[in-house]
């Protein structure tokens, strides 16, 4: 198997704890992997991108090749925009919804999100509702990674497993709010796509 | 079997650790600061008592791990590759004086300039120092570099340079460690006149360094991370140096690729292996990140042997780090890209943070320039430099560190009066005292805005040399105390800071003034640490 994912979003958004319960699922499942971020600068509020890549075949490049990524992960909608050309002409989008505003010329979000539908394949969800539903607006990126789920090629129970091991030192509660917004999310991704 | 995913950083710090390291020595800087930030977090460190605080710059970091050189055990320097700048002094020469304990030193170069001024090679500055050059193609590779570069400057009596790249130091990837090695004792140089480059003593070191050339070369030439690799179609010979020779073999899955292929991460330039591709080979074509170091060398003054594409015909562009994309259309692949950026997509630059004390310190700082004629602001590196940005546009000047206080000097002098400059705490005790010195000599008729927030921020909150000292120090150097003023940057005291400004523009001498207010981020984080 091969997962060449995109994460996606603005400096502070915290995209780094997807590619973080990600990485123990794939490390679990025996996989490999390689995993570019963004440090420095652009954490400031700027825009900020991770290469993820699974596989379970030895992997050279540390970055994904153009037009090649089988999912953009995003947890803001104009930065799922940003990073199209790496997708496949078969990948999914995955998207939150819910704008992340501190530009002046921040695009009105009704021609983003109709850029978004555009696509043949997507899943934009209102990921910061579910998680205020689930218990703490915090939890939205797992309601993004619950999400995209059912498009990576990993094991479900591995990636709750994954959840398990990165919020098991804040306690079953929090744990237990992480693996419902993951679930969440994935419903309405199974729903909807 | 995968053991541990770590950030090329981290491997590099685990590396060290494991090769018997007993000090690094650093100044932050992206895209090194984890290396250093990995080591004061490991419990191995904290057992052997390894050294790992921060240091003021990086020429103390390179000259003070040269000291634990001298005294026989093992040491590391770390920095970005504008760092190197500031210690080349240090480095060049110790190339000179050669090591005792190992002596390896870390410097990661930012091609694209993601987080820096320049995008400089530091090849370059090894090539200079004539010292051997360690470029990891993969975090593995970084481990091993970090682990063996030890034993590597041990035997070759200098110190070596461990070059990587932004791409290399901030991507995950799985690394198995070896067996930890002990620290080195205790030990004075065998020849007490080894440190000192008197003149006499410098020529004959020199002489000595220029004759362990050879010795470099073969090593280079048996080094396992340089590698030949065979391929049935001679039309063309690929020379793929560290990071570069994954994007390569990223289009040629398994061993699949049809043309030789020389892996270099090791210089000197391993002449036989070079020269082999040469001989077998119509074309070259050299993949390397940055400057086009290896390509020059091959391709000679009058280009009239073997051509060799590369960054400088073209077939790659000159500047700007490398991709597989890239790398693709050199090798002639098409590439397909579905979908385009939509027009929509708006830019979205780094920014201050809402609540960050720089913020009040420009609003106020604008109010009162608003007196004087454009462009009298110079600063320097650090969040602040964000100040040149709307909505502020404060800032005339980001060079190097240290160099808004001697710029605005230089303008002073010049006639252009008030000359303010904008600098951070951390960046004054890197760079910005001296400067100070120079202007309180003169009684330049300057205004030093030191924006304190108590820490290293840009690079994530690393302690501040400075901390606490700064008015001190200003007092120390002969800043006058009736013209040191420290105010804290929040909208009530909005008023107070305009006066404050517009006080000290006017004062003909020089006058400092320090907001200070911790960063935010420090203080969230510092907060979530307590709980």
């Amino acid at each position: 198997m091969k997962s060449d994912i995109i994460l996606a979003g603005v400096g502070g958004q915290g995209i780094l704890s997807i590619a973080t319960a990600l990485g123990e699922a794939a490390l679990a499942d025996g996989l490999l992997i390689k995993q570019a971020e963004t440090h420095g600068m652009s954490q400031r509020g700027g825009a900020v991108y991770s290469h993820m890549r699974i596989s379970d075949q030895p992997i050279s490049s540390d970055l994904i090749p153009g037009g090649s990524a089988d999912l953009i992960l995003s947890v803001e909608p104009m930065e799922s925009l940003r990073y199209l050309p790496y997708l496949s002409e078969t990948g999914y989008l995955v998207t939150n919804i819910t704008p992340f505003i501190n530009i002046p010329n921040y695009p009105d979000i009704e021609l983003v999100l109709a850029e978004i539908h555009k696509l043949p394949r997507f899943i934009a969800i209102d990921a910061d509702a579910i998680a205020k539903e689930v218990g703490s607006s915090r939890a939205s990126n797992m309601v993004m990674l619950g999400a995209a789920s059912p498009f990576i090629d990993i094991e479900f129970s591995k990636i709750e497993n994954g959840i398990r091991t990165i919020f098991e030192r804040k306690g079953e509660a929090v744990v237990n709010m992480n693996l419902e917004a993951l679930r969440r999310g994935r419903a309405f991704a199974e729903e909807n796509r | 079997m995968q053991k541990h995913l770590f950030l090329g950083v981290e491997a590099i710090g685990q590396g060290a650790i494991d090769g018997g390291m007993s000090g690094v020595y650093a100044y932050p800087g992206t895209p090194s600061t984890e290396i250093t930030e990995f080591i004061q977090d490991h419990p191995l460190a904290e057992e052997r008592n390894i050294h790992r605080k921060w240091s003021a710059n990086e020429k103390t970091a390179f000259e003070t791990a040269l000291g634990m050189s001298y005294a026989g055990k093992r040491a590391m320097s770390c920095m970005k590759h504008v760092g190197l700048n500031v210690a080349a002094d240090a480095f060049i020469n110790a190339a000179m004086t050669g090591v005792n304990g190992g002596l390896i030193l870390t410097v990661a170069d930012d091609p694209s300039m993601h987080s820096s001024q320049n995008e400089q090679d530091s090849r370059f500055y090894g090539k200079f120092a004539m010292v051997p050059i360690l470029e990891p193609s993969s975090q593995q590779e970084a481990y091993d570099m970090a682990r063996e570069g030890f034993a590597l400057s041990e035997l070759t009596k200098v110190p070596v340079m461990l070059r990587i790249t932004t791409r290399l130091a901030h991507s995950r990837a799985g690394v198995e460690c070896s067996e930890v090695l002990d620290e080195n004792q205790l030990s004075m140089p065998a020849d007490p006149r080894q440190f000192i480059l008197l003149p006499a003593i410098a020529r004959r070191k020199y002489k000595g360094l220029l004759q362990r050339q050879d010795l470099f070369l073969k090593l280079s030439e048996e080094s396992k991370y340089n590698r030949y690799e065979e391929g049935e179609d001679k039309s063309l010979g690929i020379v793929a140096c560290g990071i570069a020779y994954n994007y390569l073999m990223e289009h040629y899955p398994n061993g699949t690729c049809p043309f030789p292929v020389l892996k270099i991460s090791q210089y000197p330039l391993p002449e036989k292996l070079i020269k082999r591709l040469n001989l077998e080979c119509d074309e070259l074509l050299v993949l390397e990140e940055g400057a086009p170091m290896v390509e020059e060398s091959l391709k000679g003054f009058f280009a009239n042997g073997t051509p060799v594409k590369g960054r400088l015909d073209g077939t790659l562009p000159r500047d700007g780090e490398l991709n597989p994309d890239l790398i693709a259309k050199a090798l002639g692949k098409e590439s397909f890209q579905a979908y385009n950026i939509p027009e929509v997509v708006a830019n979205r630059p780094p920014a201050l943070c809402q609540g960050c004390g720089h913020q009040d310190a420009y609003v106020a700082m604008n109010e009162a320039l608003a007196d004087y004629t454009k462009g009298r602001v110079f600063s320097d590196i650090g969040c602040y430099t964000l100040g040149a940005l709307p909505p502020y546009e404060t800032i005339y000047s980001c060079v190097d560190m240290g160099a808004s206080i001697t710029m605005a000097k230089g303008a002073a002098d010049a006639g252009l009066i008030p000359s303010v400059a904008m600098i951070g705490d951390s960046t004054f005790a890197h760079s910005g005292i001296t400067g100070l010195l120079d202007a309180v000599n003169e009684k330049s008729s300057i205004t030093i805005v030191i924006s304190d927030n108590e820490s290293v921020s840009m690079t994530g909150g690393q302690d501040s040399s400075a901390l606490g000292k700064i008015e001190s120090i200003c007092i120390g150097v002969g800043v006058d105390p009736a013209h040191i003023h420290t105010i804290v940057p929040l909208r009530k005291n909005h008023e107070e800071m305009v006066r404050l400004f517009r006080q000290e523009f006017a004062y003909e001498g020089v006058s400092v003034i320090i907001p200070r207010r911790e960063c935010i981020q420090r203080a969230s984080s510092r907060k979530r640490n307590q709980k």
